[in-house]
This record gives structure tokens, sequence and C-alpha cells, in this order.
């Protein structure tokens, strides 16, 4: 009899997109529809498991193996290198991860560039790339906050549509990296699961051409 | 079952079953000491899967690193060469921060290396010895089988400088058909040739199945070279009637400046992580000066903790009560006459409810009761 196949989703819009598409191809589970507080739901008949975590923490899930799949900003897997595969680019929750700051602002000063952020390996990649001297301030929401308070220069954050950097009358400075979401899977549990998972991502591939 | 097998923990026996697993092919064991100068690993650091070693001033004011690897220091002192190969196999702690990990571990390894002339029956002995070794740890497990020449012989073809070589790697290694395709689009590579490498960081599938679609996929002699090792490994497997579990799949990459031939990496259910590594590196032998070729693997033996063992209801068989009255020599001979019967025995004077036992006894003037 096969074994489940537990997929962790993010919390989330993304997470519901997300389960949308694989509810398409026919890994469906009813009962995560329903309106309560559980975190796990199964689906006996197909035999898959879905649990709902917090956006950051779906590779650590996937890494050390609690979930055999996973849904995953290309964001948090920059941040934290996890060692899995990235079978998919699902092409949902598109943004970019940029430089922002005050309109006019320079990156390229005389002194060491003040960086607010919760991306701080992303950050530190982006400007050692560019040989430049930069302090990171680690921070774990209202990022924009940062420079309108004068504690930082720059903040490197997701940019969606740019209205949140531009009613703190901020602007994308220079562009780093375009994020979507990815299909990733523990790299153990892809060498005993081969078929169905991929599979799964054929179905997706599949049900993208259609679509567009 | 061995009369001390149920005494040991699951990653102590398959130290013991590794260990005369590589006895059996030849393999001697290497014993080293705790150190090594500093400047050795710092020459040889991007060999290293770790980049922080524990150093210190030695008594003559040398810098001294705790070892964070084996392969090196054999490397160092093998005495191999083409015509006389060295066989062995080490059993070893060495030292490192785990990913994520902000402290240094004591991590137990076991493996070996063949350091010689490396021919078509080295790399089957091995490689065969890879797969032993993964079955003496679980029914369920996989060898993963790739090969750095046909790898190199791919990258080669896009033209590109190493840097964006070691990105398309990368990429090959998380099996990321978007990534490929994203730094080919950037630096202008063909479709055709993006399309070959993303199909080969997609393979996955037993050598048999595999090989026909590699050779579809051979674009130069190094990568034609490197599928005929990988075909001749396959022949030798079937002939030996071990090719089960054993799977081609090219994510598996190293340090290109290392790594030149087959490279393994093997997986048991259950353990989310590779559990074994390996593969083949003449140029590490090369740069340290020495005559020969090398190839070899490692066990990560602490994957293995808690793998497969049902933890323990019980911390002793027998509790036995003495109150302070009881005389020592009453309670010498009781705990002697109840090990006698095979049990396990603590004594104390009250249950206190840590202590998980199976029945529950009293020293009384009459002898041991038992009372629950």
């Amino acid at each position: 009899m096969a074994e489940y196949l537990n997929i962790a989703l993010p919390k989330g819009r993304l997470g519901e997109k997300a389960y949308d598409i694989l509810e398409g191809i026919g890994f469906g589970c009813p009962s995560i529809r329903e309106q309560n507080r559980k975190l796990v739901f199964e689906n006996e008949e197909n035999k898959v498991r879905y649990f709902w975590v917090k956006p950051s923490d779906v590779a650590v899930y996937v890494e050390r193996g609690a979930a055999d799949i996973g849904i995953v900003g290309k964001d948090i897997l920059l941040e934290q290198s996890a060692d899995v595969y990235e079978l998919l680019d699902l092409g949902i929750g598109k943004c970019r991860m940029a430089v922002a700051g005050f309109k006019g602002t320079r990156l390229n000063t005389e002194r060491t560039l003040r960086v607010a952020t919760k991306f701080p390996n992303i950050a530190r990649e982006y400007f050692r790339r560019q040989s430049m001297d930069i302090e990171i301030i680690k921070l774990h929401g209202s990022i924009e906050i940062a420079p309108v308070l004068h504690m930082s220069d720059v903040i490197v954050d997701i940019v969606e549509t740019g209205t949140t950097l531009k009613e703190n009358n901020l602007e994308p400075l220079e562009d780093i990296v375009p994020i979507s979401a990815r299909l990733i899977a523990n790299k153990a549990s892809y060498q005993f699961n081969h078929a169905r998972i991929q599979n799964m991502c054929d179905s997706i591939e599949a049900l993208r051409k259609d679509t567009k | 079952m061995n009369g001390w097998d149920g005494q040991l923990k699951k990653e102590e026996q398959t130290i013991f079953r590794l260990r005369a697993l590589f006895e059996q092919y030849g393999y001697r064991r290497f014993k080293m000491s705790k150190f090594e100068e500093y400047d050795f690993y710092a020459e040889n650091r991007s060999f290293l899967t770790t980049k922080n070693i524990i150093t210190f001033q030695g008594l003559q004011g040398q810098l001294l690193a705790l070892k964070p690897d084996v392969t090196l220091s054999i490397i160092k002192h093998t005495k191999a060469n083409m015509t006389c190969p060295d066989r062995v196999y080490y059993h070893e702690n060495v030292y490192r921060a785990r990913k994520d990990d902000d402290e240094y571990k004591e991590i137990m390894q076991v493996g070996l290396e063949y350091i010689g002339e490396v021919d078509d029956y080295a790399i089957s002995e091995v490689v065969l010895l890879a797969k032993k070794s993964l079955d003496s740890i679980s029914t369920h497990s996989v060898l993963n089988v790739s090969h750095m020449g046909f790898l190199l012989g791919l990258l080669e073809e896009t033209g590109l400088g190493e840097a964006i070589q070691k990105k398309l790697l990368a990429c090959i290694s998380e099996k990321n058909p978007h990534g490929i395709a994203e730094i080919c689009t950037e630096y202008g590579i063909a479709e055709d040739l993006t399309t070959c490498i993303q199909k080969v960081a997609a393979l996955h599938g037993t050598l048999e199945d595999m090989l026909p679609i590699i050779w579809d996929l051979c674009r130069n002699d190094t990568m034609r070279k490197s599928a005929s090792e990988l075909e001749q490994l396959e022949q030798n497997l079937c002939a030996c009637i071990y090719q089960q579990g054993v799977h081609l799949d090219f994510s598996i990459v190293n340090d290109m400046d290392y790594y030149n031939g087959i490279m393994f990496q093997g997986f048991v259910d259950g353990i989310p992580t590779s559990v074994l590594s390996g593969g083949r590196y003449d140029n590490l032998v090369h740069k340290c000066g020495k005559q020969a070729d090398a190839v070899g693997f490692a066990v990560y033996v602490d994957m293995l903790e808690g793998y497969g063992e049902q933890e323990q209801t019980y911390d002793v068989d027998t509790l036995l009560l003495c109150d302070d009255t009881a005389d020592t020599i009453a309670k010498l001979r009781a705990v002697q006459m109840l090990q006698n019967m095979g049990l396990r025995v603590a004594v104390q004077k009250q249950d206190d409810g840590r202590l998980r036992y199976k029945q529950l006894c009293r020293l009384g003037e009459s002898g041991v009761e038992f009372i629950g």
C-alpha cells in the first residue's frame, strides 16, 4: 500500500493558490476547505497529507524530511540555502527582491551603508558581489519604517506592487532577483517516491501549458 | 545475531558490520591522530565540506587543527603508487559545525579509500562496497551514481567561464530546470544545449534504463568516455547481480577542482539526508604530490542515531527496594541472584517514579519479595 505523500503548504494566499493547483491535478483533500484551526489534513483515498506551516518554515520541514514536498517562495530558498531539490517554478506569487530607499539615495557613499532587512543573507551576498561595505540591521517586519526613522539608509525587501514603499515615500532603487513560488522536494524522499513526485511535476507543467 | 548485538545501539552495530565488510575486501584500518597542522587544511580548504575548523597552538608554537576530515590525512600519508595500491578504512571522529548549527560537533565517520591505479575493477569494487554498506544499514536503500567527467564535458559545450559553470552545476544539483533556463538565456546558450542540460539534471532511474538516454545526450568525447565508464560499471554490477537499487542521477555534484570521475551518494528510507557520499578524486591526490589516483566514500554514522530503534520501554528489569536496615551483604547477594536470572537490577531505598522498571521487588527478612 502506498505511503502518504506529505506536503507542506505556506499559510496564507500563496498556499491557497498552490493548493488549488494541486487539487486540479488530482491531489485534492476536501477537508482542507473546512473552516477550522486544524493544521494537518489527510485524504486517505489519494494518500496525501497537507500541513499548513509558517511560510519561512516550509523549507525546514522539507529539508528535514517531515514533509516530502513543499511550496515555498524563492526568497526563502535563497535566504536559507536549503539543501532540497527545486523541481518547478509554479509561476505564482510573483514579485521581486529589491533595494529600496528614498528617491535619489546613493548606494555608493564614503561611509558604510546601513541596510535594514528580513533577508540578511540575500542582502549580504548582493552587496558583497559589488564589493560594498554594509551594515546589516536584521528586522522581522515593517522594514519600510527603518529609513523613515533614519535607522538605515536603505532596505532590502520584497516588492510586489510598490504601494507600501510609495506610501512611505520610498522607491525601488535596484532589483536583486525575481521571486515566485517553487515546488521543492526532500532529496531522500525523492529517491523513494520518485514516480509520484515526478508525475505531480509533469501534471502541473501540463496544466500550466493548457491554461496558457 | 551475535551475542553482543542486542546490547549495542543500531549505529554501533553498523560500525562493526562495516568494518567487517571492508576487511573482507582487504582494507586495513588507518588510525590517525586527532590533530593535524592547520596549514594542511588551509591549502585544501575547498575540498572540505566545512569552512569552520577548530584551531589551537601546539606546544612548539605551530598552529594545529582538530581534524575536520580524514581523507586528506590518508592522502598525505599514503605510500601508494600506480603499481601498488593502498586499501584503507577509517573509523574516526571529525570535528565540524553542521549547517544551521551554531556549535561544533564531534561526528563519527566510517569510510574507505582506494588509492593507486583506479581501473575498472577498483571503481566496481568501491561502488559495490558502497551499496553493500547501505544494505548493512537498511533493506530499503538507494545508491545514486553520477559522473563528474560527464558533467564537465557537458558544461564545456557552453563555453562559459568557471564561475558561471559553477552556477549551472548548482542548478543541476537542485534539479532546477527553470534556474538552468534563466542562466542559459542570460548568457545566450542555444536552446538545444539548454534542453540537454535540463534533461541531464532531471535524469533519475536505474543505470540500465538511463544508459541509452545518456548516450543520446553525449556531445563530445569527454561525455562519451564517461558514459562508457558508467556502462562498464553497470555491466560489472549486473555480473555480480548487485545492480538493484543503484540509480543514475546527475544531481550529485562536487567541487570541480578535486573530483573527476564517478561520484555517488547513498540514501536509506526513513533518513531525510544522504548517509553515504563518495567518488573519485584523482585531482586531490595529484595536488598533494602523489603519483596515484583515488576513489573512496564515507558513511555518516551520526545520521543513523535513533534510526530503526525502538525506544527502550524500561530502564531496568527490576527495581529492588531496600530500606536503611538492610544489610549490605544481603543486598549484594540479592542483586547477584537477580542478575543470574538474566535481569538488569537497580537498588534504591524508595521508588520516586523516575526509573522505569518491569517489576518491583523488596528485600525483606525472608529474601526478595515481588511486590508489583
